[in-house]
């Protein structure tokens, strides 16, 4: 069991559901990054998705897309990442998970990623880029070490499909609620209910709802059906004003932010 | 080529191949025992044209790395062209567009004074400067054209790099009437200025795009993004051998007819095939496409060109195969300009077509059988084979193809006069004319 199947097993059977945030690791710095996912954990998010900045990430929209360039621009290393997750592990339990490309973990070397990041207190890791088919080797390696291996199902993704990603899947399936790259959305898609709603009824696997949830509203419509919602680019957004603000301010703002969707959340679940 | 000179070159390899584990130590490369990956299992001299397999590896290498929401669109595109490849009318109606819009089959030339120049080999040109729209890119961007329709998609998205791909995907839309958005590197825009121009002029929305290095590399995140929320009706023209499979696949078969015509044209003319056949390599379509159909014709020696830019040092070249190592980028696995933790390297050349720092996965394939043995030319050298070609021949290569030229004219000088060199004269250099001005002024002043 990874920190991630503890998680759900204690919110299912308190009947209630899970608040992701996710930021980019080193936007600003590093040391913010750390205070953002300080400030997450004491306002109550179940888990934090921890980006690792990417050269050429081709599903993200053009806030993520900056962020990972901004911290790309200061040269920060896998290395520094890992180390100052590491230094969360004392002092914060909130679960953090990785949003990593397939390019970064395979020049790192498959069971390296997992040991190193394991040793940094991550429990898992979402690959954007590694499809069903080509993920066999790393999956069986995280499967041995009980690091959750989050793949995505989309709404192109033929139902067949679904069930066999669902069946390789560990901690929980992401379902990405748009055909689309991240960014905030004013509207989500109507078949989102009938597609999460039919998946649900394949796996056991919770299931978490991310891409274009941005909004109150949309945590209403989600989280009847869903174990979980994720929210990148609204929080990244919030961010990226810390290179002109005082950081505390900013600090507060992401913090309320994420209290105010936790609330509709809360009451969504009861 | 005889056994010896046969023995001697894939010594030459051989040799190389020790030698790079050292260079890559001072090219932003982890030392070869700290890096964790799977060695090749391929032997030299095994290439294989029935590659790749179902699941779009050509030996080790391609593979599909994407985002889900992209597999549908490419398991759709996968089974479109296996029907399209057996369809007779499919193939028939290609091949009236090449014989009768693009002007194929291209001329083999006998380059007789440049030649001379060398002292050695004969040199033949494979003229594909002398197809519609002056590059071999029309090949591939018509058989596509059409697959989108047969697929009944409604629009199409292109990237480009020195712009060729755009124009020939703006030209392949405009003769169908497909909406057509071609994504740009906002540099090459700049480099490339005649292109955007006749793009727009034949309908094409041309969008710079700013993000990263502004060049080809960008261009293609940009492409994939649109593709990402448009994939229902869009589909994705790449220009090159690279990206998720099938893509590598169904790029090189439509360029293929670069290589049947050489052989046949070689077989006509000469009365043999070529010694060596020599091509520029970026993403690597043309060089693809020529190589392909003599990949089993083992006495024909094949050297593939990169882009060797200002010198050796990371962020000088654009040279994945000589200096790179084997990594993912754009949906496949292989060889490619990264750093220690996989980020993808900027890299540099004078022409934007090479100006790329992955390369398409069965080049690497060639690489790690030893069927190609990739060289690199730098800048200056390519502009000398620009020149050359120009005052022997009055023909002006395109920058990319000028790589390929100052090379082959090194490589024939070295060789005997019975001995055959065809290099693939990819397209014509009309449009590097303003920034081969200014770059020959930065050079005297």
């Amino acid at each position: 069991m990874s920190d991630i199947d503890r998680l759900f097993t204690k919110l299912r059977s308190e009947n209630r559901k899970a608040f992701m945030p996710f930021i980019t690791a080193g936007d600003p710095d590093l040391e913010f990054s750390a205070d953002v996912i300080r400030e997450l954990a004491a306002r109550g998010c179940s888990m934090c998705e921890v980006g690792i900045p990417y050269s050429d990430p081709i599903a993200d929209g053009p806030v993520i897309q900056a962020s990972y360039t901004r911290a790309l621009d200061k040269k920060i290393k896998l290395a520094q990442i890992l180390e100052m997750l590491d230094g969360l592990q004392s002092d914060v339990s909130m679960p953090r998970v990785t949003m990593v490309s397939y390019a970064i973990i395979y020049r790192h070397g498959l069971e390296c990623y997992v040991a190193d990041a394991k040793a940094a207190g991550v429990a898992g890791a979402i690959v954007p880029d590694l499809l069903v088919e080509e993920a066999d080797e790393f999956a069986e390696i995280c499967r041995r070490e009980d690091f959750s291996l989050i793949q995505l199902v989309t709404p192109t993704t033929p139902r067949e499909r679904a069930v066999r990603i669902a069946a390789s899947s560990t901690g929980f399936l992401y379902y990405v609620s748009v055909t689309g790259i991240t960014g905030e959305r004013t509207q989500l898609p109507p078949s989102l209910i009938d597609n999460v709603g039919w998946l649900r009824e394949q796996t056991k696997l919770p299931i978490c709802i991310g891409f274009g949830v941005s909004k109150p509203e949309h945590v209403d419509l989600l989280a009847p059906v869903s174990d979980g919602l994720i929210v990148g680019s609204a929080i990244v957004r919030r961010i990226a004003e810390a290179a002109n603000r005082p950081r505390d301010e900013v600090l507060q703002e992401v913090g309320k932010y994420s209290a105010s969707l936790l609330a509709a959340l809360e009451s969504s679940s009861n | 080529m005889n056994v010896v000179a046969g023995a001697q070159w894939l010594l030459e390899y051989r040799l190389d191949h020790l030698r790079r584990p050292t260079e890559n130590r001072t090219n932003c490369f982890l030392a070869p025992d700290e890096i964790h990956m799977s060695t090749s299992t391929t032997k030299l001299g095994e290439a294989s044209a029935n590659v790749p397999d179902e699941a779009g590896r050509f030996g080790e290498f391609g593979g599909r790395y994407v985002p889900e929401t992209l597999t549908r669109a490419l398991d759709e595109l996968s089974a479109e062209y296996s029907k399209a490849k057996k369809d007779a009318s499919f193939q028939s109606e290609l091949e009236g567009l090449w014989h009768n819009y693009v002007g194929r089959p291209s001329p083999l030339y006998h380059a007789k004074r440049l030649s001379e120049e060398c002292g050695g080999a004969q040199i033949w040109l494979k003229r594909e400067d002398l197809n519609h729209t002056g590059a071999h890119k029309i090949n591939n961007t018509l058989g596509q054209a059409l697959l989108t329709m047969r697929m009944g998609k409604k629009r199409v998205i292109a990237e480009t790099g020195a712009g060729q791909h755009g124009v020939a995907t703006a030209t392949a839309c405009a003769r169908f009437g497909l909406p057509c958005v071609v994504y740009m590197g906002a540099e090459d825009v700049r480099r490339q200025a005649p292109n955007v121009f006749s793009m727009k002029l034949l309908g094409a929305e041309v969008r710079p795009v700013e993000s990263g290095s502004r060049t080809l590399r960008d261009a293609i995140n940009e492409a994939m993004r649109d593709w990402m929320s448009s994939v229902e009706d869009t589909h994705y023209i790449i220009g090159s051998v690279v990206g998720p499979h099938p893509f590598p696949m169904i790029v090189r078969d439509f360029q293929a007819v670069i290589g049947r015509e050489t052989r046949e044209q070689s077989l006509h003319r000469i009365g043999r095939l070529p010694d060596l056949v020599v091509a520029c390599v970026g993403g690597g379509s043309n060089a693809a496409g020529m190589f392909y159909p003599f990949v089993e014709d083992r006495d024909v020696e094949m050297i593939g060109i990169e882009a060797g830019g200002r010198g050796s040092e990371p962020g000088d070249h654009a040279s994945p195969l000589s200096f790179g190592e084997p990594g993912i980028l754009h949906g496949s696995y292989s060889y490619v300009m990264q750093d220690e933790d996989g980020q993808t390297c900027d890299v540099h050349s004078m022409s934007a077509g090479l100006d790329y720092p992955g390369v398409g996965p069965e080049h690497s394939y060639w690489k790690a059988t030893g069927r190609v043995r990739y060289t690199n030319c730098r800048d200056g050298e390519a502009m000398k084979g620009f020149d050359a070609l120009a005052r022997c021949e009055g023909i002006l290569p395109a920058l990319e193809s000028s790589h390929a030229i100052s090379k082959t004219m090194e490589l024939a000088a070295a060789r005997s006069k019975d001995e055959v060199v065809v290099v693939c004269l990819s397209g014509r250099g009309d449009k590097d004319a303003n920034e081969i001005a200014r770059l020959k002024e930065k050079a005297n002043s």
